[in-house]
C-alpha cells in the first residue's frame, strides 16, 4: 500500500520529505507539496494503513518543535501511488482508495485532472488527447476507463493506453525513491581521548574506509582532504592534505596522513576526530605508447610526503629560478608531474658548477691587485692553495634600493691546494661593502 | 655430455616447469650521456644498474651529470638529485638546458644517513628514469665507510626496471655493485671569451677576460676519462647467435 501526502499550505522553509521519513524510509517526492511514502511493513509500528493515515494527518497540524507542519495535509492510501496522488490532490483530509476499486473514488474526477507526467506523457500531447476526448463526450475518469482498450489504442496510440490505465488507477510502477544527499564527512567521538598516533591512526582507517566507500558509490574521487580535531585543551588542530590527482585509496589517505601527523603532531590529546573531502571527478588519462614511464601519481605523493619528513619541506621540490641576476637566486617549488609541457630545448655542454652553501669566507692575500693566495675554512670543506692562474674580475650589483643588496667582484681563480698536483677552479669573491672575501664554489 | 646435460634439462623440464629453464638475460638497455663521445666510449648509462663516476674536484664530473641530466630531461625522463651538501646550482644547471619541471631534487643538508634513505625511497616509488646521488663534497673516508650492502640493496631494487642509478664522488666507492665506473682527472679548459659572450664588462682593461668553459670536444680532449665495466654490454641478443659467433 502507498500513501500520498499533500500539503497545499506547506511553509517555504519547511520539508515534506523530511516529515514522511518519520514514517516510512521509502519517500518519492512528487512535487514540493507532494510525496509518496510505500507504508508496505509498518503495521508494527503505526497499526492498519487507516490508523497510519490518520496519525500522519494528526502530526502534520503539530508545531514545527514537534516535527509537524503546522497546518493541515490531505492523506491519501491506495494500492497503486498514483491512485493514492490523484485522490490525495483532489480530495481533502484522510482518503482511503480499496484495492480494485479505485474508480469508486476516482471516477467523477474531470479528465484535466489527470497527472499526464506520471505516465510519461508530454504536455502538448496530452493536451491534444484531452481535447479529443472532450469532443468525444469523455469528461470524466470513469468515462475514459469504460472505453475499449484496443479501440482507445488505435486511435490515441500508446500514450492514450497509458493516460487510460492512469485514469482507472490500474498502473504498476516503482517508487522513485529519494536518495539522501550523499556525505563526504565522517565524524567520532571518542570516549576516552588519545594521546598517541598509533590509535589514532586506526580511528583515521575507520573514518577513510567510510569516506572512500561514499566517493565509490557515487564514482566520485577526491584531492583534498581536511582533518579537524578536538583536543582536550578545548582547542582544535586541522590539517589540509591537498593532493595533485584527485583520488580514492583509503591506504593512500591512511599513509599520508599519518605522515602529516608524525611531521606536525596535535598539542594535546584528542577527543574527536572529523574527516571531510571535496568531491571532484576521478581523473581519466591514458598514456601514449611512447611516452618514458613517470612515477605512479599516488606512490609519488607518498615518497614526497616521506621525503618532507626526511629532509623537511624546503628541501624537496623541483628548482624554479627566479626574475633576478642576483648570484644563486632561485626558490623551491611542489614536484609536480600534472601539466608538463614538452619543449624543444637547446642543450649545450657547459661547465659544471657546485655552489657552496653558505658561501666559505676567506683570507685572499693580493699581489698586484691579483689573488695569489687563498685560505677558507668551513665545517664541510677547506680551501688552501697557491693560485696559479686568475680571470676577472666582473663586478655585479644590484637591489641598491634594499637592505639586502650586493656588490661585489668575482674573479676565477684556479688552485693548486698543497700535497697535490691537479689545479682546483673556484670562484671567488670580494664583497664591496664589507671588503670581505668568500669562495662561492667550484667549477667542476 | 652435452646431449646428456639436454636429457637432464627436458626431465627436470617436465618434472618442475620452467623453474630449471636456462633464462636468457634481455639486452641491456642504456640511456644516453648526452656527449657523443663518451657514448662511444661507454654505450651510455645502464639501465637497471648503477654507474660510478669518480674524480677529483674540477674534473668534470658536475659537467657530465649536467649534460646527463638535460638530455634524460629533455627526453621526458623523470629525474631525481639526491643533493647531499646542497651544492646544485640551478643557474648553470639551467644554462646546461635540463628541465626543472621533471626534476626532483632533494637536499639532505650534508647528511649521508638522510641521502641514502631518501635514495631508497625513490627507487622503490618507482618510475624515475634517472637518479643521481651526488656525494662529490663527500670525503673520502666518509664514503669509504658507507656499507656495502645499502650498494648491493640499491642494485637488486632496480634490477629489471628502466631506472638508471649514477653515483658522483670523489673515490670509488660503490665497489663492485656499479656496472660502470668512469674515472675522470683532469680541469676544464680556460678559454678567451669575448666581452659579448660573458655578458660581463671586465673591470681593467689588461684583466684576462677568460672564464672556464668546456665543449663537447674538449671534455674528453682535456679530461682522461678510465672506463671499467662490471657487466659487459653484451652484443648478442640470444644465446644461438652467440653461439654462431663461436662456430665462426
Amino acid at each position: 500500500m502507498f500513501a500520498c501526502i499533500h500539503a497545499p499550505n506547506l511553509a517555504a522553509d519547511l520539508s515534506l520529505a523530511e516529515f514522511a521519513y518519520g514514517f516510512s524510509p521509502v519517500v518519492e517526492e512528487v512535487a514540493g507539496r507532494t510525496v509518496v511514502i510505500d507504508v508496505e511493513g509498518c503495521e508494527l509500528l503505526f497499526g492498519s494503513a487507516y490508523e497510519l493515515a490518520n496519525d500522519v494527518a494528526r502530526r502534520a497540524k503539530e508545531p514545527r518543535a514537534n516535527g509537524g507542519l503546522e497546518g493541515s495535509v490531505n492523506v491519501a492510501i491506495a494500492a497503486n501511488p498514483d491512485a493514492a496522488i490523484h485522490a490525495a490532490t483532489r480530495l481533502k483530509g484522510v482518503t482511503f482508495v480499496s484495492p480494485a476499486e479505485e474508480l469508486i473514488c476516482l471516477g467523477e474526477f474531470p479528465i484535466e485532472a489527470l497527472e499526464f507526467s506520471l505516465v510519461n506523457v508530454e504536455k502538448k500531447l496530452a493536451g491534444e488527447i484531452f481535447e479529443t476526448l472532450r469532443l468525444w463526450g469523455i469528461l470524466t475518469f470513469q468515462d475514459f476507463a469504460a472505453l475499449p482498450v484496443a479501440g482507445v489504442s488505435e486511435r490515441l496510440g500508446q500514450e492514450g493506453i497509458r493516460l487510460q490505465q492512469l485514469a482507472a488507477g490500474k498502473t504498476e510502477r516503482h517508487l522513485k525513491v529519494k536518495q539522501p544527499a550523499p556525505v563526504f564527512s565522517h565524524s567520532i567521538e571518542l570516549d576516552h581521548a588519545l594521546y598517541e598516533l598509533e590509535p589514532l591512526s586506526f580511528i583515521f582507517a575507520r573514518l577513510l574506509n567510510q569516506l572512500c566507500a561514499t566517493l565509490n558509490a557515487y564514482a566520485l574521487a577526491t584531492n583534498e582532504l581536511t582533518l579537524h580535531m578536538q583536543l582536550e585543551d578545548q582547542t582544535s588542530h586541522d590539517r589540509t592534505l591537498s593532493l595533485p590527482h584527485p583520488m580514492r585509496d583509503h591506504k593512500v589517505f591512511l599513509k599520508l596522513l599519518v605522515l602529516e601527523m608524525e611531521k606536525q603532531p596535535p598539542q594535546a590529546a584528542v577527543k574527536a576526530v572529523s574527516i571531510t573531502c571535496d568531491p571532484v571527478k576521478p581523473r581519466v588519462i591514458q598514456n601514449g605508447l611512447f611516452v618514458p614511464l613517470a612515477p605512479a601519481p599516488d606512490k609519488l605523493e607518498l615518497t614526497l610526503a616521506r621525503l618532507t619528513k626526511l629532509v623537511g619541506d624546503q628541501n624537496v621540490g623541483s628548482p624554479v629560478l627566479l626574475d633576478t641576476h642576483r648570484p644563486d637566486a632561485f626558490s623551491v617549488k611542489r614536484f609536480e608531474l600534472r601539466n608538463l609541457k614538452f619543449e624543444i630545448r637547446n642543450s649545450k655542454l657547459t661547465v659544471g658548477f657546485r655552489m657552496f652553501r653558505p658561501p666559505l669566507r676567506a683570507v685572499v692575500q693580493v699581489d698586484r691587485g691579483l689573488p695569489a693566495q687563498i685560505s677558507a675554512w668551513g665545517k664541510q670543506r677547506s680551501v688552501y692553495g697557491k693560485v696559479v692562474d686568475v680571470a676577472g674580475p666582473w663586478r655585479t650589483t644590484g637591489d641598491w634600493w634594499r637592505d639586502d643588496r650586493w656588490a661585489r667582484d668575482e674573479w676565477d681563480v684556479a688552485v693548486v691546494p698543497n700535497k697535490r698536483d691537479e689545479q682546483v677552479l673556484y670562484r671567488i669573491y670580494r664583497e664591496l661593502n664589507t671588503d670581505t672575501w668568500f669562495v662561492e664554489g667550484a667549477y667542476d | 655430455m652435452n646431449l646428456k646435460h639436454r636429457l637432464n634439462e627436458f626431465d627436470l623440464a617436465s618434472r618442475f616447469g620452467d623453474a630449471f629453464k636456462i633464462r636468457q638475460k634481455p639486452p641491456l638497455e642504456t640511456l644516453s650521456t648526452g656527449i657523443r663521445e663518451v657514448d662511444e666510449l661507454t654505450g651510455g648509462l645502464p639501465r637497471g644498474a648503477i654507474t660510478e663516476i669518480f674524480g677529483p674536484a674540477s674534473s668534470g664530473r658536475t659537467s657530465m651529470m649536467f649534460s646527463m641530466l638535460a638530455y634524460a630531461t629533455r627526453h621526458e625522463e623523470v629525474c631525481a638529485l639526491v643533493d647531499i651538501n646542497d651544492v646544485f646550482a640551478p643557474t648553470a644547471a639551467a644554462a646546461a638546458g635540463i628541465d626543472f619541471d621533471r626534476l626532483l631534487w632533494i637536499r639532505c643538508g650534508d647528511t649521508l644517513e638522510n641521502a641514502f634513505k631518501a635514495t631508497d625511497l625513490l627507487l622503490h616509488a618507482g618510475g624515475f628514469g634517472l637518479v643521481i646521488l651526488d656525494m662529490g663534497d663527500v670525503a673520502a673516508k666518509d664514503a669509504r665507510r658507507i656499507i656495502t650492502s645499502w650498494w648491493y640493496r640499491f642494485r637488486r631494487t632496480i634490477e629489471n626496471r628502466p631506472t638508471s642509478i649514477l653515483v658522483l664522488s670523489e673515490e670509488a666507492c660503490t665497489r663492485s655493485c656499479a656496472a660502470l665506473t668512469l674515472e675522470l682527472s683532469g680541469t676544464p679548459e680556460w678559454s678567451q671569451a669575448s666581452a659579448e659572450q660573458t655578458n660581463v664588462v671586465p673591470l681593467r682593461k689588461s684583466a684576462p677576460v677568460k672564464r672556464a668553459t668546456v665543449t663537447q670536444g674538449n671534455l674528453l680532449r682535456f679530461n682522461s676519462i678510465k672506463v671499467n665495466r662490471q657487466r659487459p654490454l653484451s652484443p648478442w641478443r640470444n644465446e644461438d647467435q652467440f653461439r654462431a659467433h663461436l662456430a665462426s
